[in-house]
C-alpha cells in the first residue's frame, strides 16, 4: 500500500520534472573512477562546509546587528545570550578556515593529477571563480565582528586599490563608501556577505559540478575511464549500469556508480573531517589565534592602529608576495597576478600526460618547490616584515611565479612515462 | 615530498612564536573552582568595576554561573540601581574619565581573550613606585600606563631595585626586580592567590560558556568516533563487490 503510494508519487513528479532521471544521471548511475584516493574527499567536504556556512550564517544573521555602533556588542550577545549562539558562531568562524583548508587541498589535488587539463579547463575556471568569490566572501565576513583586526585588515586591503594609477583613490572611496572604513562599509559588506556572494557561490558550485559531470571525473592515474565505443572487450567493461548519456556513446572501464559507492565513502570522509572540525570548535575555537585573532576581541577603533596587522592565515601567501615587493603598485600587480596566473594554468601546462605519477622529474621537482614556496610564503605573510624575512619572501615569490614559467617551457616536450592501460587500484 | 611538508608544518609554530619575547608569569587558574570565581567576582566588583565595566555580560548570568543567589548578588555585588538582568555597566562617564586619566578605562569583559590570562596576572604584579608618574606608580609590563595601582591597599607598593650596567652607557640603570614594602593587607603569597582569583573571574567573563563547550565537546567527539567506525564498516561492506 505504502510502496504503491510512493511509486505513484514518484511517477507523478517524474511526469512533471526529471527527478529520477537527474538522480540517476548525477548520482546512482554516474560513472566514477574506482581509484579515487585520499585527495578526492575534499570536493564533497567543500560542499558540506558551504552548507554549514549558509545554515549557521542564516541563524547568526537573525541576531547580528549590522551597524558600527551595534556590531561588536551583537556578537557578544550571540556568544552569551543566544542559546547555543556560541556554537553557531564557532561553527561559522571555524567553518571559514576549514573552507580554505579544504579548498586548498582540493586545488592541490587538481595540480597533482592534472585535473585542470583538457578537457576539464572549464571546470578549473569555474573552480577559480569559486576561489575568488570565496576570498571576497571571507574578507567581507571578517569585517562584520567589527573588532580591531576586522577594521584594520579591511583598511589595509582596501587601500591596496589606491595604488592603481588615476582611478585608485576614487575606487577606494567607492568601495568603502566613506573616506575611512566606517559603518557605511560595514553595511555594504554585510549585504554582499549574506546575499550577493553566497548566491554567486552557489551558482558557481552548480556550474562547477555540471561541467564536471559533462566531461567526467579525472583520477589519480590521469587516464580516461570513457573509451571509444567498441574499443573495449566485453569482460573489461565495468559491470555496473550507468546512465545512457554516458554509456550510449562510450565504453566505460574501471568505474563504479557514485551512489552508493562514493556516497558511503564520502560519509566516512565526512566523519573524519568532523572529528577534526569539532575538535577545533569545542577545544580550540580561536585556532591558536589564527582562526579568531586576539586583537579582534577589542572593538574597532579608528584612532588606534594595532602594532602588527596580519591578514587571516588563508590570505597570507598572497599577502607575503605583496609585501615582498618594495614598490606598492608593482606589489599590487604581483599580488593580483599571483591569483590571476592560476586561471591560466590549463594553458600554461602543455604536456599531454595529466597525472604527476607519469610525468617527468622536472615536473615533480617544480611542484615540490612550488609547494614549499607557497607554505613558506603563508608563514611569512603572518609574521611582521623584517629585512631577512622580506628577502626570503622575495625568493618565495620567484619560486611561486617560477613554477608557472618553468612549467610552460618544459611541458612542451616533456619526457613522460608510459601510461597504464587500466586504472591502478587494489 | 610528504616528509618535507610534515617537517615544514611542524616548524610552523616555532617560527611564528619566535617573535614574541616578553616574559609573562604563568597564571595557574581553574575555571571549575566556583569559590575562586566568587572571590574573583568580589575583588573585581570592589576594586575594578568603578572604572572598568564588563558591559557584555549580565549580572544575572554571573550570579547563575557562579552559584550566587540573586538576592546576594543584588545586595553585595551590584553597586548601582541596575536590575539583575541588566548588563554590568558602571556609571563612569567616558568623557569625564578621559579627562581624569587621559584614557577612558577600557571595558574588561574580553580582556582575558584579548591579552590572555598570563598577561593580566603579570600586569597586576608589575606595579612599582615611580614619583615621576601622575599617580606615582608605573608598570613594568605596560610602561607609563594611565592606571593607578588600585590594589595598593592589598599589596602595598613595591619598589624597583636597580642595577647599574656598565655596558649600556645610555641606559645605566636596569630594573632587576620589584621588592615589596610590606605595607599591604596581604602577604605576597596571599596577593598572588587573590590575583589568580581575579584572573580566573576575567577568564570566565571572557567566555562564560567555556566549560560547557569543552564538556559538550567530549560527547560530540565520542559520537563522531562511533559514527566513523560505523561508516567505515558500511563503506567496507559496500566496496566488497568492487574489489
Amino acid at each position: 500500500m505504502f510502496k504503491k503510494l510512493l511509486r505513484g508519487g514518484i511517477d507523478w513528479v517524474d511526469a512533471r520534472i526529471p527527478m529520477t532521471q537527474t538522480w540517476n544521471k548525477h548520482l546512482a548511475q554516474y560513472p566514477t573512477p574506482v581509484n579515487f584516493n585520499f585527495w578526492y574527499f575534499f570536493g564533497s567536504l567543500a560542499m558540506l562546509i558551504l552548507v554549514n556556512q549558509i545554515l549557521t550564517g542564516i541563524w547568526l544573521t537573525m541576531h547580528y546587528t549590522p551597524s558600527a555602533e551595534g556590531a561588536f556588542a551583537s556578537i557578544e550577545y550571540i556568544m552569551r545570550d543566544v542559546p547555543y549562539g556560541w556554537l553557531l558562531r564557532y561553527m561559522h568562524s571555524t567553518g571559514a578556515s576549514a573552507f580554505f583548508v579544504v579548498i586548498y587541498l582540493h586545488m592541490y589535488r587538481s595540480l597533482l593529477y592534472g585535473s585542470y587539463k583538457q578537457p576539464r579547463e572549464l571546470i578549473w575556471l569555474f573552480g577559480m571563480f569559486i576561489f575568488l568569490a570565496l576570498m571576497a566572501e571571507a574578507f567581507m565576513g571578517y569585517l562584520l565582528p567589527w573588532g580591531q583586526m576586522s577594521f584594520w585588515g579591511a583598511q589595509v586591503i582596501i587601500s591596496l586599490f589606491g595604488a592603481i594609477p588615476v582611478i585608485g583613490d576614487d575606487l577606494t572611496l567607492w568601495i568603502r563608501g566613506d573616506y575611512v572604513v566606517s559603518g557605511a562599509t560595514l553595511n555594504r559588506f554585510f549585504a554582499l556577505h549574506v546575499i550577493a556572494l553566497p548566491l554567486a557561490l552557489v551558482v558557481l558550485v552548480f556550474l562547477h559540478i555540471v561541467a564536471l559531470h559533462e566531461v567526467g571525473s579525472n583520477n589519480p592515474d590521469g587516464i580516461e575511464i570513457k573509451r571509444k565505443k567498441g574499443s573495449v572487450a566485453e569482460q573489461d567493461k565495468s559491470k555496473f549500469t550507468f546512465h545512457k548519456q554516458y554509456s550510449a556513446r562510450k565504453d566505460i572501464i574501471d568505474a563504479v556508480p557514485f551512489h552508493p559507492y562514493f556516497t558511503v565513502k564520502d560519509i566516512m570522509g565526512v566523519a573524519v573531517f568532523l572529528i577534526f572540525f569539532c575538535a577545533i570548535i569545542f577545544f580550540m575555537p580561536e585556532g591558536g589565534g589564527y582562526f579568531l585573532e586576539a586583537p579582534n576581541f577589542e572593538p574597532a577603533n579608528a584612532l588606534k592602529t594595532p602594532s602588527h596587522i596580519a591578514p587571516v592565515w588563508y590570505y597570507t601567501p598572497f599577502y607575503a608576495i605583496l609585501r615582498a615587493i618594495p614598490d606598492k603598485l608593482i606589489g599590487v600587480v604581483f599580488f593580483g597576478g599571483s591569483i590571476v596566473i592560476l586561471f591560466f594554468l590549463p594553458w600554461l601546462d602543455r604536456c599531454n600526460v595529466k597525472s604527476i605519477r607519469y610525468r617527468s622529474w622536472q615536473h615533480k621537482l617544480n611542484i615540490t618547490q612550488f609547494t614549499i614556496c607557497f607554505i613558506v610564503l603563508g608563514i611569512l605573510g603572518a609574521l611582521p616584515a623584517t629585512p631577512l624575512l622580506t628577502k626570503i619572501a622575495q625568493v618565495g615569490t620567484i619560486g611561486y611565479f617560477g613554477f608557472f614559467i618553468a612549467l610552460w617551457f618544459y611541458s612542451k616536450n616533456e619526457k613522460t612515462k608510459p601510461l597504464p592501460k587500466r586504472l591502478k587500484f587494489k | 615530498m610528504k616528509k618535507l611538508i610534515i617537517a615544514l608544518v611542524a616548524l610552523l609554530p616555532a617560527m611564528i612564536f619566535a617573535s614574541t619575547n616578553v616574559h609573562l608569569d604563568k597564571a595557574d587558574y581553574d575555571l571549575s573552582d566556583k569559590a575562586s570565581l566568587q572571590r574573583g567576582a568580589k575583588l573585581f566588583m570592589n576594586y575594578c568595576f568603578a572604572c572598568h565595566s564588563t558591559g557584555y555580560q549580565r549580572y544575572q548570568r554571573i550570579a547563575a554561573d557562579l552559584d550566587i543567589p540573586d538576592a546576594l548578588m543584588k545586595s553585595s555585588l551590584i553597586f548601582s540601581d541596575s536590575k539583575i538582568g541588566d548588563l554590568a555597566v558602571n556609571s563612569m562617564d567616558k568623557k569625564e574619565s578621559e579627562k581624569w586619566f587621559g584614557n577612558s578605562p577600557p571595558d574588561l569583559t574580553l580582556e582575558a581573550r584579548l591579552r590572555g590570562a598570563d598577561w593580566i596576572y603579570t600586569y597586576l604584579r608589575s606595579f612599582y613606585k615611580d614619583e615621576t608618574r601622575p599617580f606615582a606608580v608605573n608598570n613594568l609590563l605596560f610602561p607609563d600606563v594611565a592606571m593607578p595601582h588600585v590594589l595598593e591597599a592589598l599589596q602595598g607598593i613595591p619598589t624597583a631595585v636597580f642595577e647599574t650596567s656598565a655596558s649600556h652607557d645610555s641606559k645605566p640603570q636596569i630594573i632587576m626586580r620589584l621588592e615589596s614594602n610590606e605595607q599591604g593587607e596581604m602577604s605576597s603569597d596571599e596577593y598572588d592567590n587573590a590575583l589568580l582569583d581575579l584572573v580566573n573571574y576575567l577568564v570566565y567573563a571572557g567566555e562564560p560558556n567555556k566549560l560547557e563547550r569543552e564538556s559538550l565537546g567530549f560527547w560530540v567527539i565520542g559520537f563522531l568516533i562511533i559514527f566513523f567506525i560505523l561508516s567505515y564498516l558500511l563503506k567496507k561492506e559496500y566496496w566488497r563487490d568492487v574489489h
